[in-house]
């Protein structure tokens, strides 16, 4: 059981790289202009070709036909031997790995470590050569391959970045004063949509990117603001303005006013009609919940203009 | 223990939101002040209320709540289930009372927030 984990745990961690040589085929990497020899030119004409072309072996073609392979060992050995003019047919070696242009990267890997050898002719599916792949041939490949899913992650980035959160707002712009200002207009005497507008308000802020628990507060805290508009008033607005430093919500109505604010606010008080604590309401807490929810709140009370509650919420408490 | 379990256990109606049984039920809550819900019922409890108006779907969203049980065989108003089902929040109705739903409730597992 404890095997099966770790060997699936480490399936999971398969990398990007890994991952490459199963979609990249030999024939995305291999340098397809290759320099070859005939069998007949001799030792010292291979030199001379390895030398201007930098190179440390090649394949030995005969009339389009990949023959053999010639590498810069076979050159040294032939120099020891004291054989340089010898052609390259008695030096090269024919028995030759080959790999296919439509073979993934991953076999062209395994062959790389299972044999040993520097360099592996391409052939076509018909046989004829059409590249050449070394380690490096490799290497590249790969690092272009993730230079482009580099590239096209940090467009995706840029993307998302554009996304206009809160905080980075703020930060970007510069103003005297800037705020974001949410409306909602509450139905007085009727409980039906009560709670619409505090849930489409956290729904906004939680957009902006205002964090869950201070998503929680505001949204109790205007909940309890909303019941309160909807169970007393002949209606009226709850308005939220978002800043730089925090959020202040208010609740304002059209009438009748409390006639006594200290006493609304102890917990229990009620003037609740019927209708209401039927529903469950008119407890005599939504204040205390407010005032509990908000770092800030003000109440302030006219018979019978009306009521204006302000909730102040701080970002960092 | 999830919603799922319970619905089980204790024979509860779905009446909505039947998507959402796996709901992870934290604890319970049993109150039928909507305000006291608001200040005192903690993410993912159950609630078990007599209330069947729809102003308990939105406090049971605006809470967290993993569901609400409607007690004596209580049925939810048309509009509590639509809103429900929009909200996503479980309703289920058990015939027995609130005392004894809340006692069982307790005995298998279920603890107050």
């Amino acid at each position: 059981m404890a095997t099966q984990e770790k060997e699936q745990g480490t399936l999971d961690r398969v990398t990007k790289t890994q991952e490459m040589v199963y979609e990249i085929t030999v024939g995305e990497v291999m340098a397809s202009k290759v320099v070859t020899v005939r069998p007949d030119q001799t030792m010292s004409e291979l030199r001379l070709l390895m030398r201007d072309n930098r190179i440390s072996g090649t394949p030995v073609v005969e009339n389009g036909k990949l023959v053999g392979m010639i590498s810069i060992e076979d050159l040294i050995n032939a120099l020891n031997d004291n054989d340089i003019n010898a052609p390259i047919r008695d030096k090269m070696k024919t028995k030759v790995e080959c790999l296919y242009v439509d073979e993934l990267l991953v076999h062209c890997i395994a062959k790389f470590s299972k044999h040993g050898y520097r360099r592996y002719p391409v052939l076509s599916r018909a046989e004829e050569l059409v590249g050449i792949i070394t380690k490096g041939s490799i290497v590249e490949g790969l690092l272009k391959r993730l230079e482009i899913e580099y590239e096209h992650n940090e467009a995706k980035a840029a993307v998302t970045r554009q996304r206009p959160t809160m905080r980075k707002f703020f930060e970007d712009v510069s103003a005297d004063e800037i705020s974001f200002t949410f409306k909602y207009n509450v139905v007085g005497q009727s409980l039906k949509e009560a709670g619409k507008a505090a849930s489409e308000l956290k729904n906004a802020l939680k957009k902006l990117g205002v964090c869950p628990p201070l998503l929680r507060r505001i949204g109790v805290a205007t909940y309890e603001a909303e019941i309160n508009l909807a169970s007393y008033t002949k209606g009226g607005v709850i308005r939220a303005q978002v800043e730089k430093w925090g959020i202040t919500v208010e609740a304002v109505d059209n009438g009748p006013g409390i006639p006594d604010v200290e006493r609304a606010m102890q917990p229990g008080y009620s003037t609740a009609p019927d209708w209401v604590r039927e529903l469950g309401f008119g407890a005599g807490m939504g204040l205390v919940n407010i005032k509990k929810c908000s770092d800030e709140m003000d109440l302030k009370s006219t018979v019978p203009s009306g009521t204006h509650l302000t909730m102040q919420f701080y970002y960092t408490s | 223990m999830k919603l799922n379990d319970i619905v089980k256990e204790f024979g509860l109606e779905v009446k909505a939101g039947s998507r959402h049984l796996e709901n992870e039920v934290t604890g319970g809550y049993v109150s039928d002040l909507l305000s006291d819900v608001m200040a005192h019922a903690e993410d993912g409890v159950l609630w078990v209320t007599l209330h069947i108006h729809q102003n308990i779907v939105a406090v049971a969203s605006h809470k967290g709540l993993s569901g609400i049980v409607l007690v004596q065989g209580r049925a939810p108003e048309k509009d509590t289930v639509a809103k429900a089902e929009e909200e996503n929040i479980p309703i289920m109705v058990t015939d027995l009372s609130a005392f004894e739903l809340v006692g069982r409730l307790y005995k298998a597992g279920i603890r107050g927030a």
